[in-house]
């Protein structure tokens, strides 16, 4: 059953993977001019270069052909080689990816260590000001530019108060082999103690930014949920029952009021990927999103084209494992 | 409720009025909803009237003024009250003349975005088969890519600027309201009313358009409202990365990018356009909030 639950579900995501692949495909062709020369960036291209370029890439091929052509190529694991670091993109995404994943985790630990106690405590003293002020700080978040949260953060606790760090992942002066790739376990690994407190001061202020939209969207999440369940008949009876009202809040209402709220996590990925973007251009944080928009600025359309598909390929895939995780906690859905 | 309270707006009958009112009633209920249609007027009269109201045009630079702090700070002036840029312009000048590009931004996208997604989600739930799958399948392609990220690289295919920015937005927010169009009419196609009217003679135009369309209104209307406020995030973040409105347009998003360099030097320059970006994206949501809870109690989530 679950199974085949999983084999459907992959089914359905055959004809969005099919249309990635086009879009990637397509990107490099839609460009205005010519492709050769738009990758070739502002360096332009000698003749005799522009021909074997083109012999290359395969642009003299019918499009379909060119088409079967980059499939393969992917399919294979090759993403091509970037036109302004020389080196292959698959390369530049697995040290980059780490940045932003890390960032990216911290950023939704904040989110929802804040979040989900705070959407509880709203929903179990529901109309109180506790709650009015939670709903409405939660909207500010919702609503907040985080490119400019994150200019106001580096100005009072970089600028004013001098706390944290402006830019950057880690302090100029530490360099270690990169393990894992996440600065926090890789400066522990080497047992660099002071490396350590380094990568998380350079943490603290891009996980907020990042954090913040989610930790309004599951704070409000939160507290819907439990509004939903408390009023259930199970929770009436566990209440009837005689049990302490923080067991029946944190076991019997909790563990059915998570369910909607893992998903709610589960589909902010797609979020944290453009937030990442906006982030990482502001606290210069060697990730992927900002890879994609230098690459943009420096024409670098080879790694425009892959990383587009590289970060689709991804936001699928945690779509695809959110979708079974429900499915694991909630059997009703594998019925349906 | 939901019907009852939506049909007779649609009519356009004397019930109008009677309609009206009983949104009212329901709306003002939300206080937050009542402050944000406040600000909201505000923001819309700031726009009309900038040319009035902006103490200088927004592109005059005073060269004997650059980077003066707001009037209340020390080194600063009433001449220029929320202080002057790097080259010497007044923010609040520019402020005001910003706001017409951001609800222009917001009213422009969410009519491309609706406009479209009505046409694809009606063809979707109405016909059904092949014609279906086709679009819904675009859709998801759609959606799987970060909003942000497609609306990049869409303005790097297009080129930078704002009327582009505009389009890739659109495009971006567009399958949202086509799910939600094809999601209604499928709901509403095997309702009583829809087979009478059928059974009289009507064809699928006016079917889809006159019959069924003004029944999905109420979810059409609140996606609508905060894809406005997210139309002008968007609009801002892509400004501010360099790829929507150029310099020297005062648009929020752009005003902060060429603040960035200053964010130590002047507080003022960051702070002010990115507090106008959420104060108004803020009222627009607190509208959203308040029509999902007059225009249909089953959307409400909490």
């Amino acid at each position: 059953m679950m199974l085949r639950y999983l084999l459907n579900k992959i089914a359905l995501l055959i004809p969005t993977l099919v249309g990635i692949t086009i879009c990637a495909f397509a990107f490099v062709r839609l460009l205005p001019g010519d492709p050769i020369l738009a990758m070739a960036g502002e360096h332009g291209v000698a003749p005799a270069r522009y021909e074997e370029l083109k012999e290359q890439f395969g642009y003299n091929l019918p499009i379909w052909e060119q088409y079967a052509r980059y499939v393969g190529e992917v399919a294979t694991g090759d993403f091509g080689v970037s036109i302004s670091s020389k080196r292959p993109v698959l390369e530049e995404f697995k040290t980059l990816f780490p940045a932003t994943l890390e960032l990216s985790f911290f950023a939704m630990i904040f989110a929802m260590v804040i979040g989900i106690p705070a959407g509880i405590f709203a929903a179990v003293k529901r109309g109180s000001w506790f709650d009015q002020s939670l709903m409405g700080t939660a909207l500010v978040g919702y609503s907040m530019p985080i490119f400019w949260w994150g200019l106001l953060l580096i100005i009072f606790f970089s600028g004013y108060l001098g706390w944290t760090p402006v830019s950057g992942r880690i302090g100029l002066q530490f360099f270690f082999k990169p393990i894992t790739g996440f600065m926090t376990i890789d400066s522990l690994l080497h047992g660099k103690w002071d490396a350590f407190r380094s990568a998380l001061s350079h943490l603290v202020l891009p996980s907020i930014v990042l954090g913040t939209i989610p930790l309004a969207v599951i704070a409000r999440q939160t507290r819907s949920a439990m509004l939903e369940v408390l009023g259930e008949d199970y929770v009436r009876t566990a209440r009837a029952k005689g049990l302490s009202a923080a067991r029946v809040i944190g076991v019997h209402a909790l563990r059915n009021a998570l369910i909607p709220v893992v998903t709610t996590i589960g589909l902010q990925v797609g979020t944290l990927l453009a937030g990442a973007i906006l982030t990482e251009t502001i606290f210069a944080w060697p990730g992927i999103g900002k890879w994609m928009v230098d690459s943009i600025f420096k024409r670098d359309y080879v790694v425009v084209q892959s990383g587009l598909l590289l970060i689709a390929l991804i936001v699928m895939a945690v779509n695809l494992i959110v979708d079974v995780l429900y499915a694991v906690i909630n059997p009703r859905i594998r019925a349906a | 409720m939901t019907q009852t309270e939506i049909a007779p707006m649609a009519a356009g009958s004397p019930d109008r009025l009677t309609g009206l009112k009983t949104f009212w009633h329901y709306f003002s209920v939300n206080r937050g909803a009542v402050i944000g249609l406040f600000v909201f007027i505000l923001l819309v009269l700031a726009a009309l009237f900038a040319p009035l109201l902006a103490p200088y045009a927004p592109d005059v630079q005073d060269k004997t003024a650059f980077l003066r702090p707001p009037a209340w700070q020390a080194g600063g002036s009433t001449q220029y009250l929320l202080g002057t840029d790097p080259v010497g312009r007044d923010i609040l000048s520019r402020l005001l003349y910003g706001a017409r590009f951001s609800l222009l931004i917001g009213a422009v996208v969410v009519t491309l975005a609706l406009t479209g997604g009505i046409t694809l989600g009606l063809l979707a739930g109405y016909f059904r088969g092949w014609v279906d799958v086709a679009i819904m399948r675009v859709m998801d392609l759609i959606l799987a890519f970060p909003s942000l990220l497609l609306a990049l690289v869409l303005v790097t295919i297009l080129g930078p600027g704002l009327f582009n920015a505009m389009l890739a937005i659109a495009l971006v927010l567009q399958p949202h309201f086509a799910r939600l169009v094809r999601a209604a009419v499928m709901a509403e196609k095997s309702r009583e009313y829809v087979v009478a009217a059928k059974v009289a003679g009507a064809g699928h135009l006016r079917l889809m358009l006159a019959t069924i369309l003004p029944n999905c209104l109420a979810p059409l209307i609140v996606q609508g409202t905060l894809s406005f406020s997210n139309a002008i995030l968007e609009a801002a973040a892509l400004g501010f990365l360099g790829l929507g409105a150029q310099p020297p347009t005062p648009e929020w998003g752009t005003m902060l990018a060429s603040a960035r360099e200053f964010i130590l030097r002047a507080w003022w320059v960051v702070t002010f356009p990115g507090l106008a970006i959420l104060i108004t994206v803020l009222a627009i949501n607190l509208i959203g909030d308040g029509l999902r809870d007059a225009l249909d109690p089953k959307l409400r989530r909490s």
